[in-house]
């Protein structure tokens, strides 16, 4: 049973939230745009490379005491698309919840072209988004129009 | 439709409904006539960075259909120099003015000041972005020579990596069944995600470095400036530019018929020589900006073109 395996690998959590089908190596990016990186007052466990059946390799996350929101969620979909998310409390999984993109991402991340408009930290409108389309996962600044490199848009975190 | 941003503003029945508009309104850009259908509305032109023609020509435009104009003026005597946001720029404008026009060096300044705005905006050049009032004025010079705007090959040659004009104009060419032949430096190639829009929406593209080999396929050849900042050093730019400069001697096997455009200025890539054939086009073209841009201000305004105009003979 490699899942049960995987999830021994770390302690069970009594509440929080778990982020499974991470895609290897892509945890410690998650955690930056979940704002989890930093000062976190929270207990973080984080597995990586570990193996999966549906994916060869996995990342998973624990974030304990914390259940994230729909929204912090759906930032997920920048790196992690197809991963599976579970609220937990008092050890059973409470519910499941789906990462979605939606039609834009707002005031997440800032657009990668040096010359846009939103460049200038001053310009107060909305930071916008646009999905062109989701597989695979292509953004458009809602300006400038341009493609974004996701590799480069993960540093651009607001 | 509240501004003009991008082409994709516009349905192709819009653009043949402003083409029309356009032609009734030319005997009113030559003077000939006065009609006063923007009496009382103030066109507030906003030019961040320099600009002849598209200044000139709007100007033109608001003034021969009895409107006014305010000018932003020098950027370096404006409020910009005090480090003034778009937002706030805008936001003064927007309370002065019916409508703006400008002209920006950050890519998507135009759509972004359309978000801040009440009042209509047209893009008249956002960076190496979009400049739909100028295709305008380009289709309409094609539709005057060619009696039509669709299924035509057409060459676009010069810089077309930083050329605006043709990044819109290339849209909307495909959009009526253009054939399109891309021809430039290795270095100043369309940007990828261009041609692959462009692809993906059907159309028939080309892309080569040699202009002068497909002249005799072309029904319009549309030259770009090569600016020799875009080369590590003038040897190179030598080398690479003279394959892209026109000369009289290098139409003698064009159809009869294929006009040659420029969006102007020009340097040395149309030789004077071409000046004198029946290919070239480019001063009606840049005439042809005072037409496209009063049928836009109207469209833009909700004001209508009368069905026919005194003293018209189109």
């Amino acid at each position: 049973m490699v899942g049960e395996h995987n999830m021994r690998r770390v302690t069970a959590i009594k509440n929080g939230t778990v982020i499974d089908h991470i895609p290897s190596g892509q945890a410690l990016k998650v955690l930056e745009l979940l704002n989890l990186s930093g000062d976190t007052s929270v207990p973080v466990s984080l597995v990586m490379n570990v193996p999966s059946k549906k994916m060869g390799a996995k990342d998973i996350i624990k974030v304990e005491d914390r259940e994230l929101t729909q929204s912090e969620l759906d930032r997920l979909a920048l790196v992690a698309p197809d991963s599976s998310i579970a609220i937990i409390r008092a050890y059973s999984v409470a519910e499941k919840l789906n990462v979605n993109l939606g039609d834009e991402v707002r005031n997440v991340v800032r657009c990668t072209f040096s010359n846009c408009i939103t460049q200038n930290p001053r310009e107060p409108l909305p930071h916008r988004l646009r999905v062109a389309k989701t597989a695979p996962l292509t953004l458009r600044c809602h300006y400038c129009e341009r493609p974004q490199d996701l590799n480069k848009l993960i540093r651009n975190l607001i | 439709m509240k501004g003009l941003i991008t082409m994709d503003d516009l349905t192709n029945e819009d653009i043949y409904n402003i083409l029309a508009d356009a032609e009734r309104l030319l005997p009113v850009a030559r003077g000939e006539t006065y009609l006063p259908l923007l009496k009382g509305k103030i066109l507030g032109n906003l030019f961040f960075e320099p600009s002849t023609r598209t200044r000139m020509s709007f100007e033109t435009a608001m003034k021969r259909l009895g409107g006014d104009v305010v000018n932003l003026g020098d950027v370096k005597t404006s409020s910009v120099v005090k480090g003034e946001t778009l937002f706030d720029t805008i936001q003064m404008v927007d309370g002065y003015t019916d409508i703006i026009a400008m002209r920006h060096p950050r890519q998507g300044a135009a759509r972004y000041a359309q978000d801040a705005a009440d009042v209509p905006i047209l893009n008249g050049g956002d960076g190496a972005g979009h400049h739909p009032t100028q295709t305008m004025l380009d289709l309409f010079t094609i539709q005057q020579s060619h009696g039509s705007i669709e299924g035509l090959t057409v060459i676009l040659a010069g810089d077309l990596r930083y050329g605006r004009t043709v990044h819109s104009l290339s849209h909307a060419l495909a959009r009526f069944g253009c054939r399109l032949i891309f021809a430039s430096p290795e270095l100043l190639r369309m940007p990828t995600e261009i041609v692959e829009d462009l692809r993906q929406h059907g159309a028939d593209v080309t892309e080569t470095e040699d202009l002068l080999g497909n002249i005799n396929k072309a029904d319009v050849v549309y030259m770009t400036r090569i600016q020799k900042e875009r080369f590590a050093d003038e040897d190179e730019y030598s080398k690479v530019a003279g394959a892209y400069k026109l000369h009289a001697r290098d139409l003698d096997n064009a159809k009869s018929e294929m006009v040659i455009l420029h969006p102007l200025p020009r340097v040395d890539e149309i030789h004077p020589s071409v000046d004198q054939t029946r290919h070239a086009r480019y001063f009606e073209q840049a005439f042809n900006g005072v037409v496209a841009r009063m049928a836009l201000l109207c469209r833009l305004l909700g004001i209508e073109v009368p069905a026919s105009i005194e003293g018209g003979d189109a």
